[in-house]
């Protein structure tokens, strides 16, 4: 739903860099995407393509790194990778509620210039 | 050549949102903003809320819509100053919309500024705007799965108004398992059970809400 803010976002960051390094040829960008942020990666990459259109970037490969949903259970202290955002219950205890340690990121990583 | 990055997506909204919350500060003004989906009764929440502060603070409104000037309308008619923003088909206010909507505000003449987010339970949760006070709003008839269907709006509110509580008895609403679930991944947010409709808790929402607002006026 968000991910075209999200990828006009990224498409910035990317052309703010490339620009830095004197590039011209933008060849891969790497992402990280938290499980717990929603969002599509088939949508991003959707928008990615026709942002870049006529631009540095045009044509660079998007590389996402999904970072799992992992929580520590304030009931029994177990860490836990969440499957997804729906199903946060402990695996152990079965208990709803802990504290989030990762899954909330949306990472431009590294890029790639050629 | 790999060039390392690592910056946050949304790095540039917080940054805006930052600034923001630097000129509220500025102005000494409480900013919170109101995020629901559409029809869990934000527009008649704020208008409640702002007849039982108007005459002790002075209020102003930002009104994210997709489009039409409706709720704005509503709005003006408590007869506090109100700019609508219309985010043209984007489903979430971002901090820039509200820098340009700040300089439609005369500030140095607001005590309070209220920002009414588009209706939207999910993207509205990720945009900081330079507020000080999420607020999020859950209506009963929406149904008690709404906080386990949307975690990222519950975990990242500062309060969760159950609205309209009169229509309890009409529908099947757990509110203890509502309360556990919010809850869970969000221990410290301030649950307020209120109807707009009927009044019935407002206040203890209002008790809440007045000191924050003299706390920034000091």
């Amino acid at each position: 739903m968000h991910e075209m803010p999200y990828t006009q976002s990224i498409f910035e960051i990317v052309i703010d860099y490339a620009k830095q390094h004197n590039s011209s040829k933008v060849k891969k960008v790497y992402l990280k995407i938290g499980d717990m942020t929603g969002v599509i990666e088939d949508s991003v990459r959707f928008y990615w393509e026709s942002l870049t259109v006529g631009s540095v970037a045009e044509g660079a490969e998007l590389i996402v790194e999904h970072v799992p949903i992992r929580v520590r259970c304030y009931n029994c202290g177990t860490e836990y990778v969440a499957p997804d955002q729906f199903s946060l219950f402990c695996p152990e205890c079965n208990f709803f509620g802990g504290e989030m340690l990762s899954g909330k990121e949306m990472l431009v990583e590294s890029i790639e210039l050629e | 050549m790999k060039v390392n990055v690592v910056r946050d997506v949304l790095q540039r909204n917080t940054q805006i949102a930052e600034e923001n919350q630097k000129i509220f500060r500025d102005y000494n003004i409480f900013v919170f903003n109101v995020m629901s989906s559409p029809g869990a009764g934000k527009t008649t929440f704020l208008v409640q809320t702002i007849e039982r502060i108007k005459e002790r603070f002075r209020v102003g409104v930002i009104e994210g819509d997709v489009a039409s000037q409706i709720d704005a309308e509503r709005i003006k008619a408590t007869g506090v100053p109100v700019i609508q923003v219309n985010t043209g088909g984007a489903c979430h206010l971002d901090a820039s919309m509200v820098r340009k909507a700040l300089s439609h505000l005369p500030l140095s003449e607001l005590e309070v500024v209220i920002i009414e987010n588009v209706g939207n339970l999910v993207c509205p949760a990720e945009w900081k705007l330079g507020e000080d006070l999420k607020v999020s709003l859950l209506s009963v008839p929406e149904g008690d799965d709404k906080p386990m269907k949307y975690p990222l709006m519950f975990t990242e509110s500062d309060v969760l108004i159950i609205n309209k509580i009169d229509l309890l008895p009409h529908f099947n609403f757990n509110m203890d398992q509502v309360e556990k679930v919010v809850k869970g991944f969000n221990p410290v947010i301030d649950i307020f059970k209120l109807s707009c409709t009927t009044l019935e808790g407002f206040d203890a929402w209002l008790k809440f809400l007045i000191p924050k607002i003299e706390e920034v006026r000091k």
